[in-house]
């Protein structure tokens, strides 16, 4: 059952990841943003097969549930037919290789590190209180780093949008 | 996979929703009673179907009362033309009602309604992460609203669609933060251990030991379903209709359903979260049920406080004018989200005092 599960959740992330970048349907951006939504409730699905509820919950509820609703709003404000006519962009495809490499060699990192033998730290399992206080003791300057990160994407948010109105 | 855990989740979601979609329609039919006993006037009380008169005594009473009305409605919203607008983006067009209606459903899997009857405990999915499952869930009731106003492919919905979306965004936050506090009392987000942490005494309550996070927590409900005093969405006598615009028959009733269907579901959150769920606090009803009648008891007491709860929604709709846009964003993002930060903050600071 839960192969099965498995086995069905990735080929559909997959699926939904291909339809995200290239959809041979349409060329609209608002079907990328909801297939990428589609992939993370998928991943969600993944994240759970996992026993990371946790992660799953927070997956759906920040990623599909807030940051690509404001994506699509984003969108939907942009003139689209001007992104429909855009075809390749050098610039678009050197930082798309950049990143895609870079995942791969943290996932190739990952892999070779783990216990073959699947989980590393059964305590972590789906628990909170588990994931905060490691949270919040091991991985404490991480934490913080991505959060310092955060407030200057709200400080130059206030400042690219107060820059207009003067 | 356990067959037998297969089959009891089976018959309880089968059961809830049956339940849910009953309250729905009936919902709406006291709504209608309310606002006609609030504004003197006597309600639906005309749908007479043909087999009213044979029940005895009963008959033309239930009539009057409008207990048949919900199945009128649903037979017109049912057979009456569901016209596509030649301009509208269908995909997403017949998309959007559906994401409308299923995220509330979905919010009902993770409430226990009940105790538990004979082994079986009354609740869904007894989730560990229970509420961040809810507050996913809701987060994702956007999409209807927001696809519903793209799909209209006109100015109107659309602008209708954004106002909306915002609206939701914004008191979304207020809503998750303000239920923190009741967390870090509780010290679990799983929904069983918060009613669990409310028995004893009445005054055990949240509702009580945290009447800020009740109140904030309740006033981002009502923006979150879009009824009145924050119902912007609809605004139907002063903007055009929003995102629902372009919609006719049984499309329009799924938005229309979806609001009273995500209206039960935030009042159930809120007698687990703050009005100790299926427990009483006197004649011992605060523990889990060891007989079949006591189980059908506690399944009862959630039930009214449950349906408490909706009628004292549905009043406040009939009593407060609507507020202004830019009140209604000044109200969440200027004075909410402080009062629940301030509010987080009070509770940890004295729930660390207490525990040193």
């Amino acid at each position: 059952m839960t192969d099965l599960l498995f086995v069905l959740f990735s080929a559909l992330a997959l699926l939904c990841g291909f339809l995200t970048v290239a959809n041979p349907f349409t060329r609209s951006p608002v079907a990328s943003a909801l297939f990428l939504v589609l992939t993370m409730v998928w991943l969600a699905g993944l994240f759970v097969l996992l026993h990371a509820f946790f992660i799953a919950a927070v997956q759906i509820l920040v990623y599909a549930g807030a940051v690509m609703v404001l994506f699509l709003f984003v969108i939907m404000l942009l003139d689209l037919r001007e992104e429909e006519r855009r075809r390749w962009n050098r610039f678009g495809v050197a930082a798309g290789l950049i990143s895609v490499l870079g995942l791969l060699g943290i996932t190739a990192v990952t892999l070779l590190r783990a216990t073959p033998d699947g989980t590393g730290d059964a305590q972590l399992e789906g628990a909170t209180h588990a994931l905060g206080l490691m949270l919040f003791r091991q991985y404490l300057l991480p934490f913080e780093i991505v959060s310092v990160l955060l407030l200057v994407a709200m400080l130059g948010v206030i400042l690219l949008s107060k820059r207009e109105l003067k | 996979m356990d067959w037998q855990f297969l089959a009891f989740s089976l018959a309880k979601i089968l059961v809830v929703f049956a339940v849910v979609m009953t309250m729905v329609a009936y919902a709406v039919l006291v709504e209608r009673k309310v606002s006609a006993f609030i504004q003197d006037r006597v309600g639906p009380n005309r749908a007479n179907p043909f087999f009213a008169r044979y029940i005895p005594y009963l008959g033309m009473k239930l009539v009057r009362w409008g207990i048949f009305q919900p199945m009128a409605d649903a037979l017109k919203a049912i057979l009456k033309e569901d016209y596509t607008p030649a301009h509208v983006r269908k995909v997403y067009f017949w998309i959007a009602p559906a994401l409308a209606m299923v995220p509330a459903l979905l919010t009902l899997a993770v409430i226990p309604f009940g105790s538990q009857l004979g082994a079986q405990k009354m609740v869904i999915a007894d989730l560990d992460v229970g509420v961040l499952y809810t507050f996913g869930i809701v987060s994702l009731g956007v999409y209807g609203i927001v696809l519903a106003g793209y799909a209209a492919n006109s100015k109107y919905p659309f602008l209708g669609g954004i106002r909306s979306s915002a609206q939701m965004i914004s008191y979304e936050i207020a809503m998750g933060l303000s239920v923190i506090p009741v967390f870090l009392l509780v010290g679990s987000l799983n929904l069983s251990d918060v009613i669990g942490a409310q028995s004893g005494s009445l005054l055990a309550w949240h509702v009580f030991k945290q009447p800020v996070a009740f109140f904030v927590f309740l006033v981002a409900a009502f923006a979150e379903t879009n009824r009145l005093p924050f119902d912007l969405p609809e605004a139907e006598t002063e903007l055009v209709g929003g995102y629902h615009t372009e919609y006719s028959s049984m499309k329009f009733a799924l938005f229309f359903l979806g609001e009273y269907a995500a209206m039960i579901s935030v009042s159930a959150m809120m007698v687990t979260l703050f009005f100790g769920g299926w427990t009483l606090p006197f004649l011992g009803l605060d523990q889990p049920a060891q007989s079949l009648w006591v189980g059908l008891l506690h399944i009862l007491i959630f039930f009214l406080k449950l349906c408490v709860l909706l009628v004292g929604i549905i009043w406040v709709r009939w009593m407060l004018p609507r507020f202004r846009y830019d009140q209604l964003m000044d109200l969440g993002w200027r004075r909410f989200i402080p009062v629940a930060l301030a509010n987080i903050v009070v509770t940890a600071g004295v729930l660390a005092m207490m525990h040193r």
